[in-house]
């Protein structure tokens, strides 16, 4: 599944470094969602569905223009929209955020699998999951912060936005990209997405957002998925996208000193016990004991 | 205990709890080697064990149901005898004297402090398992990933201190001559009863004669 | 579209209204974001709800449905009081300076002429004053009573932001910023597109209502130049093409007419057609009426088509009424027409009042399909419980269902919006029996030939004359009928000027409609059309997308109608000497011997500027009209009439006028007015509309649209729907007097509770895309609850305004 292009940089449950010779000298790549252009067509999810071969079940209307209702292992994209009422301007502000992996520099998924290899991070940047290493434990879902990895009903593995990892690494953009028609995601190098962003943020403040900013959330060490927003300054407005990410610190003490710990705990016990027989060696049952005990018995009324 | 034994000998565990005691220690061994290989990369290739990746996960947590049960039905028939009383001070407070095999002497009922405690530590671990555990069965719980969050470090924790407190067990086991075979015979020597277990023993023999 | 997609991105300003560009045109509407990334434009909507255009608008304002023209009457009152409008443009290059007659006049909301029994005008008083030279008169100083200028005022001093607010519930603080923001662009250097769709023109009132927008882009001088334009954005890939190659009842190809029953005169016919100029030096183009119309009849009956008999003129029916749909319906209900021949198209669930509908097809003897898809209309017999509840047994239409190939499957031209015609390529066979429209017409003509010949008949002659010189009889190609539709030299033409030079040899290919003739040498299928297939082959097919100037005109990309032309009427971007306006955004320029530039100059290419040739070449007048004459059903200005199903009692337009509560001159049907809403009985207003999911009743067959929009539902205003008690997600029944559907209620803040006239009046949105076929949901047909009262113009029906009752299900 990995491909030989993509140079996998990191790898869940890997303890020994990552190939290092290859790097992403051409720079790590974004994709920019400016969400004051997207008009929530959906033309991206429609092109992730084609390009990954999904289909999600045809569903019911929950009362809300995203369909289907959430991310699933058929659906690795969808539209969230939102109803802002703006209370500094009186006006009514329909939010509208395309959701999906955030690709994080320091992805949770990845640091919370268990399985080698299921979990992998490109040296583009992106995150991988290689489903046939996946062995359907969920630990992916504890790790996101974003609330992304979702676990397949059909096969108990799990599924997330690839970044078209398949397209990028002939040198196509994901398929959202391409098919977006008003130009609201965009795909490129890092670098030239900020400066991409940097842009429509003055035009952005020119039009009266005066909080308008990038979301690349250092909490995660930054993303490879990135928005433009109008209220950088409440990016929870837009469906609840957290204000400042980080993998849960449950998560990272459960992935991090725990499994350190653990493991020399146990060895420790052990180690305790070995010790000890070298010292003390066995407590027996010498026979003074049986004769004390056949004593007592015999003079037991 | 009113099984009678050959001469020389006393019954400490019947055959029912010896086989109950073996399908908790059977799945524990499971439950440990599967756990572990989820819990430390350096350890996944257990999970060949178990027929892979997916099959570790599938089994653990039915293996852990079959353990919870098992283990339910084992403290049933003993922890009446795990209470800790005025004598088990004693005995912790001469714990170095046991450690150094010098603990002649000590008042003990069928179970010293030292296993009581450590059977109340694995009923703890085992609530605190079979709860987090739960939580993190996404085949068939869907919980708020907070508490799975916080549920997987806790089981983590739990495990960790289960995992150590059967090696204890264990230990003690191959530390302490003549316990194994309590339970694999079932029975102990009389000279091991009164070595180690001196109140038990006495309440033991009382009992036979009359 | 006047101009087109890419030259959106030239606008300063962006107004959507009476549409929804981001929702049903999201690929074209990328233009939109291009203006405002790179042009710094700004865009307003204008809309009932807070729609998905509205999203990414810089300001949103709403508005009630079917008072567009109240807004825009009062804007136009705005743009004259405050003499915000292009001086020069409106002074050379409209009709302000015309003296109109005195006869007619405007009171209580009826213009001069109304007869109250046929619901129409005698127009004879809607026209100018002529001088003793055939010219009209003009005040160049604007000062006479009159002229058009001070009629226009007068008209509009009635629509004042008071009054606008109070008819379409807009509050006036967003009025006001919006039309200031609109008065910015009557500068040289500000443009203005506004793009409008069905949301204008589904309405007892469209196409005044698209007037009205056109007259404000007068004003403004946006009419012709780069970034500016009335943008109609059409909701069918082809819909364009559908008018342009006359499918319409009473029009023959190329918006050339049919005779009436009165016309059967072929001079007199061609007289009324073929327009002197009314101003001196006028290009007054239809005067070529005849060269388009000879050229017609050569191409449909080839050598039976002679001046002596008139060039088969005999061979056209003579309408003694319009057969649009909406009166092929009524006919059919009435049991006056009893066979139908349904090429796809889906009126079930397309055209308004499902009720009318179904009894309407149970009264046919039979109904035959070609689509390439499963409809509504096929299966209307059958019951599918409370979505489609029929009395099987009792219906005998016979129903024939051809399945036809769709446009991937077959070669061919579509025209877009912007008037290009793009050729495209099968991508692969049709599946299974499916055979192409061509085929099966031509099948169906050489039988109809053939039952002729064997049995004889009345009047066959327009069959049998008909010329059909396919290299295939059977099998006409798409390339054969381009170059049909594009035109040829039947013999061979030589220069008038100079007889000595050959223009084209017999059989040739004709460049352009400039080179047909009234003589019979010409053969052109669709005038406007012509060069498309020129004698260089297939422009149509052309993909050069190299933009040399940056304007986006891309005049090697596919082909245009007119003549390539990428933006209409763009004389007007020059002053009256022939320099841009601005230029900066320079479409063509006169450069002391002819007129060029980045378009095609819609214009004679070497007229001096210094003859004062007006830009608007196809009017007589040679300047554009904001007095319509005798061109409009219901008056020479647009007036605000209430929509029929209206929560209104009375017109506060034209107050104590029961007459003038609705268009006085609309189409309407006895049966359809006693099925009028009454806002006691069905207090909410509801309308129709599209989603970006979907494209009309298509894509439910579509696994991928069905997933991204699964239910029916419709969307209801929070205040709505607290006080009904209705839940989101929940299910609530939607009645008008014409039916009643059930869906799930989306509950939104996104419709707002409007103040109109004093009373509260909450809308209510009705997507329209799902019935019961199809691999989406099943759901009710929107337009069980839609009347068929029409525009009397266009006869479009008024689906866009409709009293409802929403209650829970």
């Amino acid at each position: 599944m990995s491909l030989q292009s993509l140079d996998i940089i990191r790898r869940s449950a890997t303890t020994t470094p990552s190939p290092q010779a290859r790097g992403a000298h051409a720079g790590e790549v974004a994709k920019l969602i400016d969400v004051s252009k997207c008009i929530g067509c959906k033309a991206c999810q429609v092109a992730c569905m084609e390009w990954n071969d999904l289909r999600d079940e045809v569903g019911s209307c929950t009362g809300s223009y995203t369909n289907p209702p959430d991310l699933s292992s058929e659906s690795w994209t969808l539209m969230r929209f939102a109803e802002y009422e703006n209370p500094d301007s009186g006006n009514l502000e329909w939010l509208i955020r395309k959701d999906g992996c955030m690709h994080c520099a320091d992805p949770g998924c990845l640091k919370a699998c268990p399985s080698p290899g299921a979990i992998v991070q490109y040296a583009n940047g992106i995150v991988d999951f290689h489903e046939e290493n996946c062995i359907g434990c969920g630990y992916c879902i504890t790790g996101c912060p974003f609330n992304v990895p979702r676990i397949s009903k059909k096969d108990s593995k799990a599924y997330k936005c690839t970044l078209c990892s398949d397209r990028v690494a002939v040198g196509l953009e994901p398929a959202c990209v391409k098919t977006c028609p008003t130009g609201a995601i965009v795909f490129g190098s890092k670098d030239d997405m900020k400066q991409h962003a940097a842009e429509r943020i003055e035009d952005l403040k020119s039009r009266g957002f005066e909080h308008a900013g990038l979301y690349d959330p250092a909490g995660v060490g930054g993303t490879h998925v990135m928005y433009v927003l109008h209220h950088a300054d409440k990016p929870e407005l837009y469906s609840d996208l957290p204000a400042n990410p980080t993998i849960s610190a449950a998560v990272g003490v459960w992935k991090g000193i725990a499994k350190p710990l653990g493991l020399l705990a146990m060895a420790a016990t052990a180690a305790f016990g070995f010790l000890h027989y070298l010292r003390r060696g066995p407590s027996e049952v010498d026979k003074a004991d049986e004769e004390a005990a056949r004593r007592e018995l015999e003079n037991t009324p | 205990m009113t099984e009678a034994g050959k001469s020389g000998e006393i019954v400490r565990y019947s055959y029912a709890t010896r086989v109950n005691h073996w399908i908790v220690a059977i799945c524990f061994i499971l439950l440990a080697l599967s756990g572990l290989a989820l819990f430390h990369p350096a350890l996944f290739w257990l999970t060949q064990l178990f027929g892979g990746g997916p099959w570790t996960r599938i089994l653990h947590p039915f293996v852990g149901i079959v353990w919870a049960i098992a283990f339910v039905l084992l403290a049933a028939k003993v922890w009446r005898d795990n209470f800790l009383n005025s004598t088990d001070r004693q005995w912790l407070g001469h714990i170095r004297e046991v450690l150094d095999n010098r603990d002649d002497g000590l008042p003990v009922g069928k179970y010293n402090a030292g296993q009581k405690l450590l059977f109340w530590l694995i009923v703890l671990c085992l609530l605190g398992l079979v709860a987090t555990g739960l939580c993190m069965w996404r085949a068939y719980f869907a919980l708020p990933v907070d508490i799975v969050r916080i549920a997987s470090m806790l089981h983590a924790a739990f495990a960790t201190v289960l995992i150590c407190a059967i090696v204890v067990h264990i230990y003690a086991a191959i530390w302490v001559k003549g316990s194994v075979r309590a339970m694999t015979r079932g029975t102990v020597s009389d000279g091991w009863a009164w070595k180690h277990h001196r109140l038990w023993f006495r309440d033991v023999t009382r009992g036979q004669q009359k | 579209m006047t101009n087109h997609w890419v030259d959106i991105k030239n606008a300063d300003l962006v107004l959507i209204m009476g549409g929804n560009a981001a929702e049903a045109h999201p690929c074209g509407f990328k233009w939109v974001t291009e203006a405002k990334a790179h042009n710094k434009a700004k865009l307003i909507v204008v809309d009932p709800r807070f729609n998905r255009s509205a999203a990414v608008a810089d300001i949103y304002a709403p508005i009630r449905v079917g008072t567009d023209i109240v807004f825009l009457g009062g804007l136009i009152n705005d743009l004259l009081t405050s003499d915000r409008i292009q001086h020069e443009y409106v002074l050379n290059y409209t009709d302000m300076s015309f003296i109109v007659k005195d006869e007619f006049e405007f009171k209580d909301g009826l213009y001069s002429g109304y007869n109250k029994d046929t619901r129409k005008y005698d127009k004879s008083s809607w026209d100018y004053v002529l001088g003793d030279d055939g010219f009209v008169k003009t005040d160049p100083t604007l000062k006479h009573p009159r002229c058009v200028y001070n009629l226009l005022k007068e008209h509009y001093a009635r629509y004042t932001i008071d009054m606008v607010e109070r008819v379409c519930g807009t509050p006036k603080d967003k009025i006001r910023l919006i039309w200031d923001m609109i008065a910015s662009t009557a500068t040289k250097d500000r443009a203005m597109t506004i793009l409008y769709a069905l949301g204008w023109t589904q309405h007892s009132i469209g196409s005044q209502n698209v007037r009205s927008g056109a007259m404000v882009q007068l004003l403004l001088g946006n009419i012709g130049i780069a970034g500016g334009g009335m943008n109609a954005l059409r909701g069918h890939s082809n819909i364009q093409g559908l008018t342009d190659i006359g499918l319409m009842s009473n029009l023959l190809p190329g918006y050339l007419t049919l005779p009436n029953e009165a016309e059967q005169d072929y001079q007199a016919y061609l007289g009324t057609r073929t327009q002197k100029p009314l101003r001196p030096n006028q290009m007054s183009y239809w005067q070529n009426y005849p060269k388009f119309h000879v050229s017609l009849m050569k191409s449909w009956w080839g050598d039976a088509a002679k001046a002596e008999n008139n060039w088969c003129f005999d061979y056209l029916p003579k309408l003694d009424k319009p057969y649009d749909m909406l009166q092929a319906y009524e006919l059919m209900h009435q049991g006056k027409m009893n066979g139908y021949l349904c090429q796809g198209f889906n009126p079930l669930a397309s055209a308004p009042n499902k009720g009318k509908l179904i009894d309407a097809f149970s009264k046919l003897k039979f109904m035959v399909h070609m689509d390439p898809l499963s409809t509504e209309t096929m299966e209307f017999w059958k019951n599918y419980g409370a979505l489609n509840d029929v009395d099987t047994a009792n219906i005998k239409t016979e129903v024939f269902r051809l399945p036809v190939t769709c446009f991937a499957e077959e070669n061919g031209a579509v025209v877009n919006s912007a008037r290009w015609l793009q050729w495209h390529w099968k991508g692969a066979n049709g599946p299974g029996e499916t055979r192409s429209d061509i085929e099966i017409m031509a099948e169906l003509f050489h039988r109809i030939k053939a039952l002729y010949e064997k049995e004889g008949g009345t009047w066959w002659d327009p069959v049998r004359d008909l010329a059909w010189k396919y290299s295939n009889p059977k099998l006409p190609t798409a390339e054969e009928l381009a170059m049909e539709y594009s035109g040829k030299a039947l013999t061979e033409l030589r220069d008038p000027k100079d007889a000595t030079k050959v223009l084209r040899k017999a059989g040739e290919q004709v460049a352009g409609f400039a080179e047909l003739r009234d003589d019979g040498s010409t053969a052109c299928g669709c005038w406007i059309f012509s060069g498309a297939w020129g004698p260089t082959g297939n422009l149509m097919a052309r993909r050069d997308n190299s933009d040399p100037t940056g304007i986006g005109n891309t005049i090697g990309w596919a082909w245009a109608w007119p003549a390539n032309r990428r933006v209409l009427y763009n004389r007007a971007s020059c002053d009256p000497s022939g320099k841009p306006f601005d230029p900066t955004r320079k479409l063509i320029a006169w450069n002391g011997a002819a007129w060029g530039g980045a378009d095609i100059p819609d214009f004679k290419a070497d007229e001096n500027p210094a003859g004062g040739m007006g830009p608007f070449i196809m009017n007589p007048e040679g300047v554009a009209r904001f007095f319509a004459r005798g061109n409009m059903a219901e008056g020479p200005f647009p007036e605000h009439y209430e929509p029929f199903d209206t929560p209104l009692s009375d017109n506060p337009l034209s107050p104590g006028q029961p007459l003038t509560l609705n268009n006085p001159a609309a189409r309407v049907f006895k049966d359809d007015l006693a099925q009028i809403g009454k806002p006691d009985e069905f207090p909410h207003v509801a309308t129709t509309y599209r989603l970006t999911e979907h494209f009309h009743f298509w894509t439910k067959h579509g696994e991928l649209n069905a997933i991204t929009q699964p239910e029916q539902f419709v969307e209801i205003g929070a205040a709505l729907a607290d006080e009904l008690g209705i839940a989101n997600g929940s299910r609530v029944k939607v009645t008008s007097k014409r039916g009643h559907i059930e869906a799930v209620a989306m509950v939104t803040k996104r419709i707002k509770a409007l103040k109109v006239d004093g009373k509260t009046v909450h809308q209510v949105g009705i997507p329209i895309h799902w019935g019961f076929v199809g691999a989406a949901k099943p759901g009710y047909l929107a337009n069980t609850l839609t009347n068929a009262i029409g525009d009397g113009n266009s006869q479009t029906p008024e689906s866009k305004c409709i009293l409802v009752k929403v209650e829970k299900a």
